[in-house]
């Protein structure tokens, strides 16, 4: 067994260890931490592989982008210190027998295949990727390429319109501010007629706020 | 880089794939789900790189397969995480179970 065979299987048990703690793990932010390590192993299979285009993609969108969109995610929707309710055992029984036996069927039709690699060397260049992602010509993946830059386009805008904050329903926090600032420029209002203050009511209002 | 046959690749890619699976089986809440999606995503991704190098070394249709999928996914997190906020703004909690008014 050669230095780069140990090395794989290196890789392989961390990828799989790291994926199996996110998935189990009850502490919502371990979980994302244990992802965040599952996906750098992908990196690293990738850079095993000798693509190191898409391992730098991968770390670049996945590792820099997702994980980090996630984590904050979590700060902004939990007590991530808190442990996730346990799941009724059956439904874990369930599902991991699940999960074994189409593991199994799949893996045993893997096997059967035998699938003959090639002697070849795989020779991709980030020139030759760029070339033919805009190309036009057969084989050419312009199209594709202005379909996913819309997409983009789309998912951005819907993200900005879907976590905007509706003005006709506010949220309840938003509400108790709104009463509380009423509150306050009663009593204001209050003690600007005891005082006989000519204030205007708003300047108070912005100075208190502030 | 022969010495490990291919059918070990893929294990390592179907192992991850169902392991994902099992999460999002036995998981409730929104965020780990979208995890487990994740792991997924990816697990196809190594399978689509591992057949284009061994299989096809002359043709790039598999790496622009994963440039591809890792775009959708990165558009799909965003989105899928503006949903989850504004579920939370309304219904304090981002269990799957509570969230349960467009049942039926």
């Amino acid at each position: 067994m050669s230095a780069s065979a140990i090395i794989f299987y290196i890789i392989s048990a961390f990828i799989l260890v790291a994926g199996l703690l996110a998935m189990t793990t009850r502490k919502i932010f371990r979980s994302a931490i244990w992802l965040l390590f599952s996906l750098i192993g992908v990196a690293a299979l990738y850079f095993w592989l000798q693509v190191e285009f898409i391992a730098a993609v991968q770390i670049i969108v996945y590792v820099g982008g997702i994980v980090v969109l996630i984590i904050f995610s979590i700060f902004l929707t939990q007590q991530s210190g808190n442990e996730m309710p346990k799941q009724p055992l059956k439904r874990i029984i369930f599902s991991a027998l699940a999960v074994l036996s189409g593991f199994g069927l799949t893996f045993l039709q893997i096997a059967k295949y035998n699938f003959q690699p090639t002697t070849k060397n795989f020779d991709w260049s980030v020139s030759k990727i760029g070339s033919q992602m805009l190309g036009t010509k057969a084989g050419g993946y312009a199209l594709p390429f202005e379909v996913v830059s819309m997409l983009l386009l789309a998912a951005m805008i819907a993200c900005i319109v879907i976590a905007m904050k509706a003005p006709s329903h506010p949220a309840p926090e938003a509400k108790e501010l709104e009463d509380s600032k009423k509150n306050l420029a009663r009593t204001l209002e209050l003690s600007n007629i005891k005082s006989q203050n000519v204030l205007p009511l708003e300047e108070d209002l912005g100075g208190a706020s502030t | 880089m022969s010495e490990v046959p291919m059918s070990h690749i893929l294990f390592v890619s179907t192992a991850l794939f169902f392991i994902g699976m099992y999460g999002l089986f036995t998981r409730r809440n929104m965020i780990t789900m979208l995890m487990a999606i994740e792991l997924i995503l990816n697990s196809v991704n190594i399978n689509f790189v591992v057949f284009n190098k061994y299989l096809y070394p002359e043709k790039l249709d598999g790496i622009f397969f994963v440039i591809f999928i890792i775009t959708i996914a990165a558009a799909e997190a965003a989105i899928a995480i503006a949903i989850i906020i504004n579920l939370y703004r309304s219904h304090r909690s981002i269990d799957v179970d509570k969230a349960s008014e467009m049942k039926w």
